[in-house]
């Protein structure tokens, strides 16, 4: 209480105790991975690489020339096993490049060293950036060289980190602004004068004290970073409600943070920006929180991209109990559930979270008794019920009218409905309908 | 993942997971993948554990003989859910404890004397009418345990205003008929001391008297929260305010503005029928409007209609524009209205 925050929104339990104090561990080097050609927002790669190359850890296996894109690496040394269309844990199949490794392992800090920021150009953190593979590594997965060139007569004037972490078990970005403060805030400043912005802000929810002294001490007397203590709330970490509670402005619907001149990346990508600027590593690993009710021994790994989840379920004892569970790439609230455990871990793979039956079992679900609870936790103001209903049945005109297009799928609605009602899953075949309407219609 | 939108059910999906540890577990279903605990049994059910105080302070003041409306009313009301369930093949929910409620709200607003007889009828119509034939829960307009009052107000007009005095108060002669405070205030300007209106001690319906038993179900229910405060608030506070101004201008004619929200059916309309989810808005703006409109109706009646009590027509009157109310009071989206930069 007493923090800054946005209006409406839920309480749900955390569990973030399972992994909170659990610092990051290395995890083993995997034989082979599968690294999808596509991991960002934007045009997938194109594949640099055939069966039977040899590449080095860090080598470039993807790109094009696409403007919104980022390229893709190898995340360890060895031999093109194959260029294949494989499972994403989006829940698509994707080409992606399997890499049977040979055991090499390259020393990235070696001989490294922090050059000046101000003998930096703009334009030169800009495409190290675009060159390491950055993207938004929240989830969006935006590419973020993208996001740090805004269009002609736009301005950039605030940078904000979103340390957040909003949703349930994960602790990953936690994790990286306790044990890595240094590569956050000098990330941030990186980001700052690549985008021209005058102002950073690093938002973190009141449950991580940590994470709030470690950044607090690596801030030196600098005066245009702040640390911004934020009630916690979910979704306090969705763009559109930080850059409220952070600067108090409202991104319209519809619209992007840039329109309102803000910047928000989540605070691992600010790590990474460190890690390609020092280091000159591409985005090859990743800190990923493995947790959850079914999960024997929950962990914070450093992960390689394109590691099996089965292989990193198998690094924290497996999966635990009996019956039904969901694996999920990120966290209960908006992760997506996995059909197979063959999927890779991903940039924008925070948490692997495994939910065993009794918390998620479906239940056949009520009418709406108008409880209300749903509007009075929607976070972008908007009416669930209503929209619920008329997305099922497909009454775009109503749906449209509710602005059911706003809404940011966070999940809120469904989770306080006490019917039961799945009014999210409802909402996304509305929002599907007016995509398709939309398409039909330029068609014509 | 559009592919899987449009299935309802969960499905598991077991192919892929060739040789997965557990892979032959796996659930794939549409985010968010865990959900509050809260469910309309749980809600209904903890609505009747706050009506418990009120139904003591009914047995306490009128006897057994209010104990047994409240059994009637609750046993009729389940029983023509039931009815009404079977006959339309929907699934059995008696046990949500919502036509419970119904039943004792409807019983907590019989006189005492009141026929068994008459308060079947009564509960029937209350679920039959006024939540089954409106396509069961969630589905009513109207409050179902008060269009059941309405209706026994149109068969029993003389029954249904035959008071008896609480046993508490000493008579000679016992169970005589008694006039109830906002009947004295109407007819004969007198008007009952605060105290008594405060504990009970007063005429009334079962439900109507103690205005500390139903205070004490209607905070542990805003602490559960399961009520949302403007509600009663801005019903009692309308109330109170609306009144207040008549009494400034009279007060030897008109009653104080406590009077108002301690007698009669104000405390247990304004806690437990103006909160009653199904038939109030849903956003914050239409809440505000639906209690303070209602509150101003019900004292309008109380000093100028041709009935003592207004309290049940003035939320039966609310609950008919409650829809157009959502329609017309829905909040802006966020950030709407605002501006971009370029
Ligand atoms: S309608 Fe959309 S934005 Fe609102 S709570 Fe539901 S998922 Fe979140
Ligand atoms: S939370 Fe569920 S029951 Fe309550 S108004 Fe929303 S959809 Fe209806």
């Amino acid at each position: 209480m007493g923090h800054k925050t946005f209006a409406r929104g839920i309480h749900p339990s955390y569990y973030k105790e399972l992994t909170a104090a659990k610092r990051v561990e290395g995890s083993t080097l995997p034989k082979t991975v599968t690294i999808p050609l596509q991991q960002h927002a934007g045009a997938p790669c194109e594949p640099l690489v055939k069966k039977g190359d040899l590449v080095q850890e860090g080598q470039k296996i993807g790109d094009v020339k696409a403007f919104v894109s980022a390229p893709v690496h190898a995340s360890i040394s060895g031999k093109v096993k194959d260029v294949e269309l494989a499972q994403h844990p989006n829940g698509t199949r994707v080409l992606s490049v399997v890499i049977e490794g040979d055991g090499a392992v390259k020393d990235w800090e070696a001989g490294s060293s922090r050059p000046d920021l101000g003998s930096l150009t703009p334009e030169a953190i800009r495409e190290a950036i675009r060159e390491a593979g950055i993207v938004g590594m929240g989830g969006a997965g935006f590419p973020t060289s993208v996001k740090l060139a805004p269009p002609k007569g736009k301005t950039i004037d605030a940078v904000i980190l979103n340390g957040c972490e909003c949703e349930p078990y994960l602790t990953a970005d936690h994790r990286i602004m306790a044990e890595d403060p240094e590569k956050v805030v000098w990330g941030l400043k990186a980001l700052m004068r690549a985008s021209g912005a005058r102002m950073g802000f690093v938002g973190i929810e009141e449950n991580k004290p940590e994470a709030i002294r470690a950044i607090k001490e690596k801030l030196d007397n600098s005066t245009d970073i702040q640390i911004i203590v934020l009630e916690a709330k979910y979704p306090q970490g969705a763009e559109k409600m930080l850059i409220h509670a952070a600067l108090g402005r409202k991104v319209p619907p519809g619209k992007l943070p840039l329109d309102v001149g803000v910047l928000v990346n989540n605070v691992g990508t600010a790590a990474a920006v460190y890690e390609a600027l020092v280091y000159k590593k591409p985005l090859i690993d990743r800190i990923v929180t493995i947790s959850g009710n079914g999960v024997k021994e929950p962990r914070n790994l450093k992960v390689r991209v394109g590691t099996s989840f089965e292989e990193v379920l198998g690094q924290c004892g497996g999966i635990s109990g009996e019956g039904e569970i969901e694996v999920l790439n990120g966290g209960p609230m908006m992760g997506i559930a996995q059909s197979t455990l063959n999927v890779p871990v991903v940039k924008g793979t925070s948490g692997i979270t495994v939910i065993s039956s009794g918390s998620f079992k479906s239940k056949p679900y009520d009418p709406c008794i108008k409880c209300a609870r749903c509007v009075e936790a929607c976070p972008m103001a908007l009416m669930p019920y209503k929209l619920g209903d008329y997305g099922r049945a497909h009454r775009l005109p109503e749906f449209k009218d509710w602005q059911g297009v706003s809404c940011i799928e966070c999940g809120c609605c469904s989770y306080v409905c006490p019917a039961k009602r799945p009014l999210l899953q409802w909402i996304r075949i509305g929002k599907l309908k007016v995509r398709q309407e939309a398409v039909k219609a330029a068609a014509k | 993942m559009d592919k899987t939108l449009e299935k309802t059910e969960i499905k598991t999906a077991p192919e892929g997971g060739e040789g997965a540890a557990g892979a032959e577990r796996l659930i794939v279903s549409s985010s968010p993948h865990f959900l509050d605990a809260e469910s309309i049994p749980k809600i209904m059910h903890t609505v009747v554990m706050a009506l418990v105080p009120a139904m003591a302070a009914s047995v306490y003041f009128f006897g057994w003989r209010a104990l047994l409306l409240i059994l009637v009313c609750v046993g009729a009301c389940m029983l023509t859910e039931w009815a009404f369930q079977k006959y339309r093949k929907k699934p059995i929910k008696v046990y949500d404890g919502s036509a419970i409620i119904t039943g004792i709200l409807l019983a907590l607003t019989l006189p005492p004397g009141f026929p068994i007889f008459g308060a079947i009828l009564g509960s029937v119509f209350a679920i039959g009418i006024g939540k089954q034939l409106f396509g069961g829960i969630g589905f009513n307009i109207f409050n179902p345990a008060l269009l059941g009052r309405a209706f026994l107000m149109a068969t029993y007009p003389v029954l249904m205003t035959t008071w008896l005095e609480p046993r508490t108060v000493a008579k000679a002669v016992d169970a005589v008929s008694a006039a109830t405070p906002l009947a004295m205030m109407k007819f004969e300007a007198k008007f009952a001391p605060l105290a008594d209106l405060f504990f009970g001690n007063v005429s009334g319906s079962l439900g109507e008297t103690s205005v500390v038993a139903i205070l004490i179900g209607g905070l542990y229910l805003r602490y559960k929260g399961y009520i949302n405060w403007k509600l009663p608030l801005g019903y009692l506070g309308s109330m109170a305010a609306f009144s207040a101004i008549f009494w400034f201008v009279n007060p030897a004619k008109y009653p104080s503005p406590a009077f108002h929200i301690f007698a009669g059916g104000a405390m247990l309309g304004a806690w437990f029928m103006v909160t009653d989810m199904v038939t109030s808005p849903t956003t914050a703006l239409g809440q505000w409007i639906f209690a303070i409109v209602g509150g101003i109706i019900a004292v309008i009646i109380r000093l100028f209609g041709g009935l003592p009590e207004g309290v049940m027509y003035s939320i039966l009157f609310m609950n008919a524009f409650v829809p157009l109310i959502n329609k017309h009071t829905r909040p802006r989206v966020f950030g709407g209205s605002l501006k971009a930069q370029g």
